[in-house]
């Protein structure tokens, strides 16, 4: 009885006569990205499920998971480009919505059409648009920095190519430039090394040091377990649910690389399965 | 067929005709400044409707306003009007319009219907609601004489002059509002989820785009009718991006299509009585089509062709030279070399060959023996060379690069080398001559087989 | 029978026949997702008729039959050949084929030539079936000519259909496999354009070329809301398409006169009746209606709430704090945090179950009721180890999960979920695993 007394009901219910659930407000305010609680479901079926993430401040972070671990919908979800379940996301203590100005998003290449009548130098410049704002036309100093922007990709000679006559790996470096015009602090690359030839890749990997250098924080859905070590200062190893995050030397482990990629999930996708089918008459 | 359009073309004598075009008929001046503007209007919305890849949501749109049109009539006449008001009709046609697209939204996003059945469903069943709302709107008092089915067709020379001043005004507002939205739409367009994450409101700006489609379609009803004014939107903007690679490039000649078409179609119809306005416009725009599918500068079908026999004939010829040389490369490309091996060196017809030593022989770059075996010429060794090496820097990229370039991944080392460009070539010197500091000429990193070159060609297997 | 009548009758009979005629190719277009090819056929029909009254200048019904349907193909065809050639999405090219070849339709009809001949482009976009009917009945044939041609063209839809439903199955399912499988899915949907264009020309006298969209389409998209089978499809689209056209044609002589107007057209009563079955069913269909969506959602909500409810008694059994305080509904109801009418819903059902009683308005678990609660409990206690051991999910976030999780699991995965944890005897949070069986 003296157990209960403690309790107003209302705590009961929070914690259901177990353990206190959770202590809500554990982060540090100032962290460039916190994802709080997040599940995601796609066509009803559970994809992330429960994550909770600090992204810290002026690192390379790394996202690594076997095919459809949730790894883009981690990135889309923390951009309110999905729907939650549930969940809050946090840029440097406020909700991403009033923070936009702070976060660039660089999406997978295929998400677009390269046959659309526009030039490189059209492609960055779109990430000028939402400094510039409603109805003002593109000015002379929004194309210049665009053009700096090609240019720190290696780009600039290809400013008035069409994309599609672009190849895959500088198809890629457009889109970076356009993050970058962008002038964020936080930078969220959906699988920016996936299909670029070599010269491209150092290229990335020189400006994500840049990055880092002038303390931004950059956050990369990553496929080729290879290069994680070599790329990135700390790694967060994802199936449906956050396996292992941290620095990457501490994370990249045989046991840690076997829970994210090796089986043991049966019950857990099928119970997922079942939530899914729950919803359906 | 010809019998019908001579019928049509006999009437009008010439000055009649310079007339209508200079515009000095009074009653037709509306009417023509009118249908032009609507044509600009239309090219530049329907350019970002087609870029949307939503073209045929304007045609659901247009079928939806039919009810509209018959119900406003109808309203008309119940509250004491006669029901031609013409603004009356056009508000009741684009509240249709409006619940048309609401429908056809809200089938989308909670059912799991396709796009298609979606737009055929409503369609149909608002055409099939709005025939029948004509049937009732006709049987009213006075109703009959409302003509409401000029709406289905269009007819131009029915408009007056009173209300169709206005519509012009409304096109190129229409107009004004998509050049101002110019950004916003093209980004919609190319990227709305990157757009999304700049907080720009993807919904809204899509809603606006079909406002502006929808705004077109009713400013349209009178002139081009219903059926047809999605014509207007789609083929002027389809053709435009035969021209151009440039967006805002294709809006300007999308919105020039609309106007040329629409003025010419205004004036037909007010030379021919019986001439069904819209269906000429219509007619007028799909020739324009048909002109750029075939002859548009940037990706026009005889460009694309044009484009193609070149690099074809560019390779055929590289590939010849490069066997030539290939063969006797202890010669550093001297002797000649015999029909029957080079028949074996690639997978080309007799004819092929035969077409291709003309050209070159032609050119100067080999000489034919009289036993049909062929030797470079002096100019012939240097440009084999040339392409000898390009050819080899580039196969040693690949083995040490793989480069891979969506456009090209289908091509092997072979044709690739054919689209590269100095500057690329410039590069893969750099990147690959320290490899090989005394050589002139890298060796071929594979043994070159000249019994059967091609079985054992890596870059060709590949 | 009033003439009135016998001609209401007729139109429901060519209506229905149009309406099965068109469900079969309509079903197919629905699945292979190219609805909106019936679209651009049925516009074409009209510059059918004109060309081919051009070419062979007469007006029986058989070249004027042969020469529509050639162009509904051509339309087809021009359709691939423009998106090919100019590469453009389908939509683009379909909308600049059809309606280029409607206006030259029009234009074609409004020389004097078919003016002439009355042969003009209203009769063609709507169709007359009231004036069908009307004509049936005062020639006094016993036959008419629109049973005969509609009647055949059904007769070859079912044919065509019944040899090649295999066919038309997988190359609906995926192209690529039906290529794989040695079935051109080009010439399948080739096939289907020619079905199309043959039912879309012969139904356009009856309904009009527009109303033959709703045919072809509103039955078969109605049917993909009900069922997810091939056959059913089929069925369900035939049932709905008579529907829409009985319920037309009464709806076309009935609702008018509600508000005081005569009559008006029966083709477009029977778009808009098969647009209101539509609604209906996308309401209410039992596995993908809206309505049905919401039963459902608040069924599971309730299931959830009473086992919340036995789980709740049984962990306060558990520590031994039943008392008049804690088993009443008001407390069950703020701990729960529920609504008033959910809660004694719940409560009631779970007493009517005979799980719970009440003694003096205090609910308690009775035996079976335990068992029940035992087994929830357990679930979830064992899903919190699984989760914290196996998923190195952090001790004070499993819970969360570990709720919802425990009203999905079956008892054959709850027997793998103690395999799996090694039949823990504690969860992560020190609380007891109770055993599967009674102790």
């Amino acid at each position: 009885m003296s157990l209960m007394t403690n309790h107003t009901p209302q705590r009961l219910h929070a914690d259901a006569c177990e353990l206190p659930q959770r202590q809500v407000p554990r982060h540090p305010a100032d962290a460039p990205l916190s994802i709080h609680d997040m599940t995601v479901a796609y066509h009803r079926k559970p994809v992330l499920w429960d994550v909770d993430l600090d992204i810290p401040q002026g690192k390379l972070v790394g996202i690594v998971g076997p095919n459809g671990a949730g790894k883009s919908t981690l990135l889309k979800a923390a951009l309110d480009l999905v729907p939650k379940v549930s969940g809050r996301v946090l840029v440097y203590g406020k909700p991403y919505k009033k923070q936009r100005r702070m976060v660039a998003y660089v999406p997978q290449r295929e998400s677009v059409d390269w046959d659309f009548p526009v030039d490189a130098l059209d492609v960055v410049t779109m990430g000028t648009y939402g400094r510039i704002g409603w109805c003002v036309p593109v000015f002379r100093k929004h194309r210049r920095a665009a053009l700096e922007a090609l240019e720190r990709v290696g780009m600039a000679d290809y400013a008035h190519r069409q994309i599609s006559q672009l190849s895959g790996g500088q198809q890629q470096r457009v889109f970076l430039a356009r993050a970058l015009v962008q002038d964020a602090q936080l930078y969220l690359m959906d699988e920016p090394f996936a299909g670029v030839d070599a010269a491209t890749e150092r290229a990335i990997v020189t400006l994500l040091h840049d990055l880092r250098a002038a303390g931004r924080t950059v956050l990369v859905v990553h496929h080729d377990l290879q290069t994680v070590r070599e790329y990135f200062d700390q790694l967060i190893l994802l199936n449906m649910r956050v396996v292992a995050h941290g620095p990457t030397d501490e994370v990249f482990t045989d046991a840690n690389l076997h829970a994210t990629y090796g089986g043991r999930l049966t019950l857990l996708s099928e119970a997922a399965e079942a939530l899914a089918q729950q919803e359906r008459p | 067929m010809n019998a019908a359009l001579l019928t049509l073309a006999a009437l009008p004598g010439w000055s009649a005709v310079v007339d209508a075009l200079l515009l000095k008929e009074h009653n037709t001046r509306v009417v023509v400044l009118g249908v032009t503007c609507l044509g600009l209007a239309a090219g530049v919305a329907g350019t970002f409707l087609l870029l949307r890849k939503r073209s045929l949501t304007a045609d659901a749109l247009a079928h939806a306003t039919l009810p509209g049109v018959a119900l406003g009539f109808i309203v008309m006449v119940l509250a004491g009007g006669s029901g031609k008001s013409m603004p009356g009709l056009l508000v009741g046609a684009f509240v249709f319009g409006l619940l048309g697209m609401g429908w056809l939204m809200a089938i989308r996003r909670t059912t799991r219907l396709k796009d298609d059945a979606a737009l055929g469903i409503v369609l149909s069943v608002t055409f099939g609601l709005g025939m029948a709302l004509v049937k009732i709107a006709e049987t009213t008092p006075g109703g009959s004489a409302a003509g409401l089915d000029r709406f289905i067709v269009g007819r131009a020379a029915s408009m007056l002059e009173a209300e169709a001043i206005w519509l012009p005004v409304a096109a190129v507002v229409v107009t004004l509002v998509a050049l101002l939205l110019f950004k916003e739409l093209k980004l919609l367009c190319f990227d709305g989820a990157y757009g999304a994450t700049q907080g720009w409101p993807t919904g809204l700006l899509d809603a606006l785009l079909m406002g502006l489609v929808l705004a077109v379609t009713v400013i349209g009803l009178q002139s081009v009718g219903m059926l047809l004014v999605v014509a207007l939107l789609i083929v002027p903007a389809a053709a435009a991006r035969f021209w151009t690679q440039r967006l805002g490039v294709m809006v300007v000649v999308a919105g020039v299509i609309g106007m040329v078409s629409g003025y010419l179609g205004a004036i037909a119809s007010a030379l021919f009585a019986n001439a069904p306005t819209g269906p000429i416009i219509v007619l007028l725009c799909s020739v324009m089509f048909g002109v750029s599918l075939v002859f548009g500068a940037r990706r026009g079908v005889v460009v694309r062709v044009a484009r193609h026999v070149r690099l074809a004939r560019r390779i055929g010829r590289q590939h010849l030279l490069r066997a030539l040389y290939e063969m006797h490369e202890g010669t550093d490309g001297v002797g000649h070399v015999s029909r029957s091996r080079l028949m074996r060196a690639r997978s080309w017809s007799a004819g092929q060959l035969r077409r291709l030593m003309v050209r070159l022989v032609r050119e100067g770059l080999i000489r034919r023996a009289a036993d049909g075996s062929a030797a470079l010429t002096e100019q012939g060794r240097v440009a084999a060379r040339r392409y000898v090496r390009n050819h080899r820097l580039w196969e040693m990229y690949l083995i040490e690069h793989a480069d891979i370039a969506p456009s090209h991944v289908d091509r092997d080392a072979d044709a690739i080398e054919h689209v590269l460009g100095d500057a690329m070539i410039e590069r893969l010197e750099q990147l690959l001559a320290q490899r090989f500091p005394q050589m002139a000429l890298p060796a071929s990193p594979h043994p070159i087989d000249f019994v059967d070159a091609r079985e054992t060609r890596p870059a060709d297997v590949r | 029978m009033s003439v009135e009548v016998q001609i209401g009758v007729w139109v429901a009979v060519l209506g229905s026949l149009c309406a099965v005629a068109c469900a079969v190719p309509g079903t197919l277009l629905v699945l292979r997702r190219q609805s909106m090819m019936g679209d651009a056929i049925s516009h074409t029909v009209l510059p059918g008729l004109a060309i081919a009254f051009l070419i062979t200048h007469s007006r029986d019904p058989l070249p004027m039959f042969i020469g529509a349907v050639l162009i509904g193909l051509l339309t087809a065809l021009a359709v691939q050949w423009v998106q090919r050639l100019g590469r453009m999405d389908s939509g683009t090219s379909m909308g600049v084929v059809f309606t280029t070849l409607f206006a030259l339709g029009i234009v074609l009809m409004s020389g004097d030539l078919l003016r002439s001949v009355d042969l003009d482009a209203k009769c063609v976009l709507y169709g007359n079936v009231d004036a069908a009917a009307s004509s049936i009945i005062l020639k006094q044939v016993a036959v008419p000519r629109e049973l005969w041609t509609l009647g055949g063209v059904l007769a070859m839809n079912a044919l065509l259909v019944g040899v090649f439903y295999k066919e038309f199955k997988v190359s609906a399912f995926d192209p690529a496999l039906a290529d794989s499988l040695g079935i051109s899915s080009r010439a399948m949907h080739y096939l289907l354009m020619t079905m199309t264009a043959i039912t879309t020309v012969a139904a356009f006298e009856v309904v009009g070329s527009i109303i033959v969209i709703a045919m072809l389409i509103v039955p078969a998209a109605t049917a993909y809301l009900l069922t997810d089978r091939f056959g059913w499809m089929f069925v369900w689209s035939v049932v709905f398409g008579v529907l829409a056209v009985i319920g037309g044609t009464v709806a076309a002589v009935t609702v008018p006169t509600w508000f005081g107007y005569t009559a008006t057209v029966s083709a477009g009563a029977m778009a808009v009746a098969g647009g209101l079955l539509f609604v209906g069913v996308w309401f209410a269909s039992p596995r993908h209606g809206l309505a049905s969506k919401y039963v459902h959602r608040a069924a599971m909500s309730l299931r959830v709430l009473r086992e919340d409810v036995l789980g709740l008694l049984y962990r306060l059994e558990e520590m031994r704090v039943v008392d008049h305080a804690e088993g009443t509904p008001r407390f069950l109801r703020r701990v729960l945090d529920a609504g008033p009418i959910a809660s004694r819903l719940a409560l009631r059902a779970l007493e009517r179950r005979g799980l719970i009683c009440a003694t003096a308005g205090v609910y308690a678990l009775t035996d079976a009721g335990r068992d029940r609660a035992r087994r929830l409990v357990r679930t979830h206690r064992l899903w919190e180890s699984y989760l914290a051991h196996h998923m190195h999910i952090p001790v004070d976030h499993v819970h969360g999960s570990a709720e919802v999780l425990e009203h999905v699991t079956t008892d054959e995965m709850q027997d793998r979920l103690a395999d799996e944890t090694a039949q823990p005897m504690y969860d992560p949070h020190g609380k007891r695993v109770p055993p599967a069986g009674r102790e």
